[in-house]
C-alpha cells in the first residue's frame, strides 16, 4: 500500500493531466498545475473517491496546494 | 433507441407534462425515475411505466425539503446509478395581485419552482461530471418573458429557471453538460384546468395555432435537448408556445 502522500499525488496527477513528478508539494492546484475552478471541484471529487471520505465544502475550498490535500487526508482520515 | 443505457430523472412526472416527459424518455428506451410528492403517486408511476415497458420506477419527492431531494438521490444512486438527464419539471402557481400577495405564497412558489433546481442540479452534477455527458432540462414558462398579471411569484421563477441555465450552461459546458429550459406556453394540464372559459378564450385569441398545446408537445422538445441530437445547444431557452410570444 503507498502512502498517503503518494496517493494524493497520483490523483492530482491524473485529475489535472499533469506528471507525476511534476507534482510537488508545494505545489498550487491553479498557478502552479493549471488548474481551473472546476478542475479543483473534481479534484476534490477524486480525493473523497480515493479516501471514502466527504470533504465539506467549506473545507475544499481551503485545499489549494498538494500539501494542503495531504494535511488534510492526514488529520481527518489517518 | 438513443436512450438505451441512460438513467433519466423527471420530477413531477405524476401527471401533466412531467408524466409526458417521463413516458417519452422511456420510449425511447430511457430508465426512467419519475416522482410525484406522496407514495401512492409514486406508485402509480410505477404501475404506469410498467403497462408502457418502461425501464425505471415511480419514487417519492417533495422538492422543497432538502432531506427528501437527499434522500432520492442516494436511492436513485444505490438502485439504478447516477442519472445524467435531470428534467426539472415539478412546479406550482399560487396566483395573487402583488398587493394581496402573502410571504407564504411567494416562497412557496420559489421554493418549489426556483429553489429546487438548485438543490436537484447540484445533487446531479458530480455524476455528469464524472460521465463527461450530462442534460439539465428545466421547464420555464412563456410568463417568465411576457409577464403575466397576478403571477409576479411564479414569473420571476420562470425568468430564474433561465437565467441560472445560462450561468450554468457557462460553468460546466467543459465537460459536456448541457443545461438548457423549455418555456412551454399554455398547455392542457391540471395547472391550466382552473382558468375560466373567459379566460381560456382571451388566452387563445392570442395563439396563433389557436389552440392549447398538448404535454406531449413539450415532452418532444425535452427529448430533443435531451439526446445527442442537441449537442451543440446549450443556455438556450425553447419557446414552444403556438406563436402566442415569439422571441
Ligand atoms: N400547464 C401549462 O400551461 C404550463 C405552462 C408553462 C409552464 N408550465 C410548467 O410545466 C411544469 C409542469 O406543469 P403541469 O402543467 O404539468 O403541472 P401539473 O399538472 O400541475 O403537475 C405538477 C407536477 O409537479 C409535482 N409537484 C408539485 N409540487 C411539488 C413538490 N413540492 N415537490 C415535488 N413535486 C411537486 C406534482 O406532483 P403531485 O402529482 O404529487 O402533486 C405534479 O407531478 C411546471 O413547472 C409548470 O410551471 C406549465
Amino acid at each position: 500500500m503507498s502512502s498517503i502522500e503518494e496517493r494524493v499525488k497520483k490523483i492530482v496527477a491524473e485529475q489535472l493531466g499533469v506528471k507525476e513528478e511534476e507534482v510537488k508539494n508545494e505545489a498550487s492546484f491553479v498557478e502552479d498545475l493549471g488548474a481551473d475552478s472546476l478542475d479543483t471541484v473534481e479534484l476534490v471529487m477524486a480525493l473523497e473517491e480515493e479516501f471514502e471520505t466527504e470533504i465539506p465544502d467549506e473545507e475544499a475550498e481551503k485545499i489549494t496546494t498538494v500539501q494542503l490535500a495531504i494535511d488534510y487526508i492526514n488529520e481527518n482520515l489517518a | 433507441m438513443s436512450f438505451e443505457n441512460k438513467i433519466a430523472l423527471v420530477t413531477g412526472a405524476s401527471r401533466g407534462i412531467g408524466a409526458s416527459i417521463a413516458d417519452t424518455l422511456g420510449a425511447e428506451g430511457a430508465t426512467v425515475i419519475g416522482t410525484a410528492t406522496s407514495a401512492a403517486g409514486a406508485e402509480k408511476i410505477s404501475a404506469r411505466f410498467k403497462e408502457k415497458n418502461i425501464a425505471g420506477e415511480g419514487m417519492v419527492l417533495n422538492v422543497t425539503d432538502a432531506d427528501s431531494v437527499a434522500q432520492l438521490l442516494k436511492d436513485v444512486q444505490e438502485k439504478f446509478g447516477a442519472p445524467t438527464i435531470l428534467v426539472n419539471n415539478a412546479g406550482i402557481t399560487k396566483d395573487n395581485l402583488l398587493m394581496r400577495m402573502s410571504d407564504e405564497e411567494w416562497f412557496d412558489v420559489i421554493n418549489t419552482n426556483l429553489s429546487a433546481i438548485f438543490r436537484l442540479s447540484k445533487g446531479c452534477l458530480r455524476g455528469m461530471m464524472k460521465a463527461r455527458w450530462g442534460r439539465i432540462i428545466n421547464i420555464s414558462s412563456v410568463v417568465g418573458q411576457m409577464g403575466n398579471a397576478g403571477q409576479t411569484n411564479y414569473a420571476s421563477t420562470k425568468a430564474g429557471v433561465s437565467g441560472f441555465a445560462r450561468s450554468l450552461a457557462k460553468e460546466v459546458g467543459s465537460r459536456n453538460i448541457t443545461v438548457n429550459a423549455v418555456a412551454p406556453g399554455f398547455i392542457d394540464t391540471d395547472m391550466t384546468e382552473v382558468l375560466t372559459d373567459e379566460q381560456k378564450n382571451t388566452m387563445l385569441s392570442a395563439i396563433p395555432l389557436g389552440r392549447l398545446g398538448l404535454p406531449e408537445e413539450i415532452a418532444k422538445v425535452v427529448k430533443f435537448l435531451a439526446s445527442d441530437d442537441s449537442s451543440y445547444i446549450t443556455g438556450e431557452t425553447l419557446h414552444v408556445n403556438g406563436g402566442m410570444y415569439m422571441s
